[in-house]
């Protein structure tokens, strides 16, 4: 990602601008390409959910919008301005960390193993964000990690550290203090693969309960089909670093026209 | 002379050892701040994207880690003069036992700092916190509780080597020791003494430093 950008716009515009925008954008881990000049828009309170083969790149969407992953070509844009670039004159150039610390506050991220602060109780891991980097008073950040507790049904944890808290129970803290950031991008990254099936419940109702709340964009990688085709607007079949196939759930669970998309999905369900 | 132990000699150094012991004590403290802050700075600079503060960095512990502690010592205390530094015995070999300790001590702090999982920097930034901040109050607090036992070591290991200061003439233990026993031509009260008085400080000292180790771990909530 060293050159100079032309040809793409610097921002989006207009009444039908996507929350989030992948244009042409390309990853390779030395030889192996993760994201094969990836295309992808995704409305305002959308929840588009991923799918696909493990090593076909679902993850690294996420990680590349989290920053925490570089791109190797195209652009990112978030919420109209670009993300993993930033305007120079007319060119896009690669975004700095200050443009990096000024646009990634458009998102919020659950990971696979929670990675909770354990040194932190649960409310703490809440208001650390807000506190030091929204500028929330103390009690103002306390009010509304306490409103996000009580909504992930934990308010009677908020004193615990993470050590004491059940797998579920962590994954839902997760999700609490990513909210409390208020993000206008919610990602989830496979947050249901590293529980007991008997818990995934807990947390898959949690994310349910956000769809078409604050308008949130949602994007999530899972290998929960059912819980998928329930709650998304979207399903992308990942394949190779390309989406192969997308579509409303009913489409694509339902009426899958890709071959490699029915090979996948009569895997998935032979499995269970 | 033969083994024949005087207690009245005894009790007439051992004023004069126990305050020595008072310097030897200050000098390890003094050393091992030194050492703790400088250490924590080394360490972490080889954590930064920059390549050339990163090698600096590693060479110069590298550096300190081949040679021995004694020739830093003389180092510092004879060669820094002819570029114009003047250090008196005792701040030359606190510097000289604070360096040499300080690229121990970040080996410490590297491991510590390897050891914090990959995810909570990915944590860390998903919630946009600074790499400041980050470190300040996620990382290390998470690092320093796996520090402490290799700390411990280190901490002892400065004691213990506070003699070497002798060389240079800082009044420290040994040295008392040494200069009774060149007085008096008695060696034995003097020189058991010392053994016993580090003992007496070593073994206590290595109890405690289990001791901060459990209650940082459970101060951070770190308990398992």
């Amino acid at each position: 990602m060293k050159q100079e950008l032309t040809g793409y716009p610097l921002t989006l515009d207009g009444p039908d601008r996507p929350m989030i925008r992948f244009a042409d954008v390309s990853k390779s881990y030395g030889d192996l390409q993760v994201l094969d000049r990836l295309n992808l828009d995704v409305a305002e309170g959308e929840m588009v959910t991923i799918i696909g083969p493990s090593g076909s790149g679902k993850t690294t969407v996420l990680r590349m919008l989290m920053t925490l992953e570089t791109i190797d070509e195209g652009v990112i844009y978030v919420d109209g301005n670009p993300l993993t670039h930033m305007p120079k004159g007319d060119l896009l150039v690669p975004a700095d960390r200050r443009h990096l610390r000024r646009e990634r506050a458009n998102i919020g991220m659950c990971f696979q193993h929670f990675n909770l602060f354990p040194h932190m109780t649960a409310l703490e891991n809440c208001t650390e964000g807000p506190i030091h980097v929204l500028g929330l008073s103390r009690d103002a950040a306390r009010e509304r990690a306490e409103e996000l507790l009580e909504m992930v049904g934990l308010i009677d944890k908020r004193d615990e550290y993470p050590a004491r808290l059940s797998g579920g129970q962590k994954q839902r803290v997760a999700i609490a203090r990513a909210l409390a950031m208020r993000p206008k991008v919610m990602l989830f990254d496979e947050v249901t693969s590293a529980l007991d099936p008997e818990v995934t419940g807990e947390v898959t109702e949690v994310i349910r309960k956000l769809v078409g709340k604050h308008n949130l964009t949602m994007l999530m990688v899972t290998h929960q089909m059912g819980f998928a085709r329930d709650i998304s607007d979207r399903i992308c079949f990942f394949h190779n670093g390309r989406i192969e196939e997308q579509g409303p759930p009913s489409e694509l669970f339902g009426n899958p026209q890709s071959e490699r998309t029915q090979q996948f999905l009569s895997a998935v369900n032979e499995a269970i | 002379m033969g083994g024949n132990w005087s207690w009245d000699f005894t009790l007439q150094i051992l004023p004069r050892l126990i305050e020595a012991t008072g310097y030897t004590l200050l000098a390890a403290l003094i050393g091992y701040l030194i050492a703790m802050v400088l250490g924590l700075v080394l360490a972490l600079a080889q954590r930064t994207p920059w390549r050339v503060l990163t090698l600096i960095a590693r060479e110069f512990v590298e550096f300190i880690r081949s040679t021995p502690l004694i020739l830093q010592i003389f180092f510092v205390f004879y060669v820094a003069p002819q570029f114009g530094v003047r250090l008196s015995p005792w701040t030359a070999g606190m510097i000289a036992i604070g360096l040499h300790y300080a690229a121990y001590l970040s080996e410490v702090y590297r491991g510590g700092l390897e050891s914090v999982e990959k995810g909570q920097w990915e944590a860390a930034t998903s919630l946009n916190l600074g790499t400041a901040h980050c470190y300040r109050r996620i990382i290390l607090p998470q690092a320093l509780p796996n520090c402490i036992p290799g700390m411990g070591n280190y901490l002892v290991g400065i004691l213990k080597d506070t003699p070497m200061l002798s060389v240079i003439g800082v009044a420290e233990l040994m040295h008392t020791a040494n200069a009774i026993g060149t007085e008096t031509y008695r060696f034995l009260e003097p020189f058991t003494l010392v053994g016993l008085i580090f003992l007496c400080i070593s073994l206590p000292l290595a109890e405690l430093v289990r001791r901060a180790e459990t209650r940082l771990r459970r101060k951070l909530g770190l308990v398992k």
